[in-house]
């Protein structure tokens, strides 16, 4: 995503906690989803079944990867589907271009897809004077109003009714303003048909792609996805390398687990599978359909058995869902395109540590992600990966901007730390200062943050090694 | 993480690992704990060698520090004796992240026969004693919060709140988001003091609204933060740890 400005955490995270309305209307989306969520895995034995599952196809499929994307490209090939490779965005998106530039396109009707948020695709596209055209309804909503999605599976959810109703009536020609929901759906509804008919190319993402068939699978609730794949003459659908899996019996467990922990629901209103452009004697569909498959970054984390599971992700969003960081600041403070746990996770391996590496200061490890992850991804820990790997201490550094975020004061104090709690007589001694003149430290640094929404820490006037002497505890 | 786990049978000894912040802030909180233990006939031994978990550091990406720490508490607890751990996230660092912080190491098999014999303090004396309490205290209202790594990692929430349970004159009154974490998160709640400071807010919202003239916790992590939340917004409702609180409880 092209910045304006530098990332600065911590002023985002400061604005955001002001903002008392996103504070309610993130808290409200987010119980609910979190309500549905739990509504359809009531059964706790099915769904642990279910995460072991999904987790194992995706990373059988991460094992195979290179094999499989070339089966996939394959069996595209064979169906008529034009196959495309992209290492960086900045290929992806004169890939897309082009496409649209031999077809003498100028609108383009998009699906929602992360993805193309990564490539920056609107901007890129907008810049080389097409008119791109969101069309899943929260993706519209902040396309209007000139946002960027914070949320990866309900972009507008910071939004509520009201803001939403007036940015209809300010954006959108000749729109009263109405706070009727079945209103504010016909509004867009209606302005969304008429450009489906004159976009000449949709885009849309893919969130599973087969390889041993060639089925590119799309899961969405409104029905803009099958326009933006049907109705426009060409068909670009884009995708991280990580979205293939083997087999086409591996794709109900994952839909299940995605459309479960995604919006609660048993199975979304549409689901597509698209494995070809229009054949002859069929009267619609897409004259043309490319795939577009991106890295950015992607197989470098692969080589990595840790980093690797990052890649498991099918972005369901429920970990941001759960998340109390998430749930208070919203997805706009996380700075990048992708907020909440899984961003922490993979935005730093993307972005680099330098850029993004504060981003994994944004945890209390309370592991609710790492609970509800349908695939498993051992969130905690790979932000405590990020967090070593910031400071200097990965396993063997293999993320970009490898330790620096290491500060020296931090790593002295952390030394120090050590050797007081290596050595039980330093230990000792530490304590008996604690006891003395704990309780009258100076309120900086670290106390001074703590004492912003909490009176300071007292310390007992004996430790519990005192105590457990004048008991005459044993000591072995 | 998923299993529920076996138990052993009753042993004659235990180690209690006091954890850095019961030994400095809350020492009376281990003391009972102890106590607890010996009234349950076990002999209490308590290594003086113990210092820290490793934990702080661990979080903090500091993990060779966390390491040398860790070591200092692997030779503490030589025995093969259950460690009893008056905290889940401290009992959560040893049973379930050690081994991962020794992985490929030579301590490896070392950390993994430890952690098999780390319990949380509840979870010991619920699933191992099977301690049964008189409730001498007079009628109290109480809430309870669990720790996250007590709920999610070590999963003893049942456990702490049926000994909790036993306690007749106490009434016990849930949280309304009982699995929302209180912002603790150790040095999260320095990096990050603006996050960290609106969830300890909501956490103690939730505590008013209970009316309970006292909140019971498992860990003193979540204490400090909470109590020093409370007494910052002036509420009248004292935090206390459940190893404390059972002690006054049945010996009022
Ligand atoms: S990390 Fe897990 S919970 Fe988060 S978006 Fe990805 S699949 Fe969903």
């Amino acid at each position: 995503m092209p910045e304006t400005q530098p990332f600065d955490f911590k002023a985002n995270i400061k604005k955001a906690l002001a903002d008392k309305q996103l504070g309610k209307n993130l808290k409200s989306a987010m119980d609910g989803l979190r309500v549905k969520r739990r509504a359809v895995f009531a059964d706790t034995d099915e769904l642990a079944a279910l995460r072991a599952q999904g987790e194992a196809v995706k990373q059988r499929a991460l094992s195979r990867l290179p094999e499989l994307l070339t089966q996939l490209e394959a069996k595209c090939t064979a169906n008529g589907i034009q196959v495309h490779w992209a290492e960086t965005v900045e290929e992806a998106n004169r890939t897309v271009l082009n496409i649209m530039q031999r077809h003498d396109a100028t609108l383009m009707v998009k699906g929602k897809s992360m993805l193309s948020e990564e490539m920056g695709l609107n901007h890129f596209l907008e810049d080389q004077g097409q008119e791109v055209l969101e069309t899943d309804l929260g993706e519209f909503i902040i396309q209007l109003a000139g946002e960027p999605p914070s949320h990866i599976i309900v972009p507008a959810v910071h939004k509520n009714k009201d803001q939403i109703a007036r940015i209809f009536q300010e954006k959108i020609p000749d729109t009263p303003y109405t706070e009727d929901v079945d209103a504010l759906n016909a509004i867009a509804r209606k302005t969304l048909r008429q450009k489906f008919f004159s976009g000449q190319v949709g885009l849309s993402g893919v969130n599973f792609a087969v390889a041993e068939t060639g089925t590119l699978c799309l899961v969405e609730n409104e029905g803009n996805g099958r326009m933006c794949t049907t109705v426009p003459p060409v068909h670009i659908a884009v995708m991280g390398l990580e979205k293939v899996v083997e087999k086409l019996e591996e794709v109900p467990p994952l839909l299940r687990l995605l459309t479960g922990s995604a919006t609660g629901q048993l199975i979304t209103t549409y689901f597509n599978m698209i494995t070809s452009p229009r054949r002859p004697g069929e009267k619609d569909g897409p004259l043309e359909v490319h795939l577009l498959i991106l890295d950015n970054g992607r197989s470098a984390i692969l080589d990595d058995p840790e980093l690797r599971r990052s890649l498991q992700c099918i972005r369901c969003g429920t970990c941001l869902n759960h998340c109390p960081v998430y749930v208070r600041i919203g997805g706009h403070a996380y700075g990048f395109v992708y907020p909440g746990p899984i961003g922490e996770v993979i935005t730093p391996q993307f972005e680099g540590l330098e850029k993004a590496g504060d981003l994994a200061s944004a945890s209390s490890l309370c592991q609710a992600c790492g609970e509800v992850c349908p695939v498993k991804i051992p969130l905690p820990d790979l932000i405590r990966r990020m967090r070593r790997e910031g400071v200097g201490q990965g396993e063997d550094g293999c993320v970009r901007g490898f330790g620096t975020k290491r500060h020296l004061l931090e790593v002295l104090a952390w030394k120090a730390w050590a050797l007081v709690n290596r050595y039980p007589r330093l230990n000792a001694i530490n304590n008996l200062v604690l006891s003395r003149v704990g309780n009258r430290m100076p309120r900086l640094g670290p106390l001074a943050a703590w004492t912003t929404g909490r009176t300071a820490p007292r310390f007992a006037p004996k430790s519990l090694h005192q105590l457990a002497d004048e008991e005459g505890l044993p000591h072995a | 993480m998923d299993s529920k786990r076996t138990y052993p049978a009753k042993p004659d000894s235990v180690y209690f690992f006091g954890t850095c912040l019961v030994e400095s802030a809350y020492p009376q909180a281990g003391m009972a704990a102890m106590r607890l233990l010996k009234e349950e006939g076990l002999r209490v031994v308590f290594p003086r060698q113990q210092t820290c978990c490793g934990q702080p550091a661990y979080n903090s990406g500091f993990a060779e520090e966390a390491r040398q720490v860790a070591r200092t508490q692997l030779a503490a607890f030589p025995r093969d004796y259950p460690v009893v751990v008056p905290s889940g996230s401290c009992a959560g660092m040893m049973r379930h992240h050690y081994p991962y912080l020794f992985a490929g190491r030579p301590e490896w098999e070392q950390t993994r026969r430890f952690a098999e014999r780390v319990f949380e303090f509840t979870e010991f004396m619920r699933h191992v004693m099977g301690a049964t309490f008189e409730d001498k205290g007079p009628p109290l209202r109480v809430t309870w919060h669990s720790s996250c790594h007590a709920m999610r990692e070590m999963q003893v929430t049942e456990d702490s709140k049926a000994l909790l349970r036993q306690l007749g004159r106490v009434e016990l009154i849930e949280l309304e988001r009982e699995d929302e974490c209180c912002g603790f998160g150790g040095t999260f709640a320095v990096k990050q003091p603006a996050i960290s400071s609106a969830m300890v807010y909501d956490k103690t919202e939730d505590i008013r609204q209970t009316g309970a003239e006292r909140v019971i916790a498992g860990d003193c992590g979540c204490l400090l933060n909470i109590t020093g939340n409370l007494e910052h917004r002036h509420i009248p409702v004292r935090g206390q740890h459940i190893a404390e609180f059972i002690w006054e409880r049945t010996h009022a």
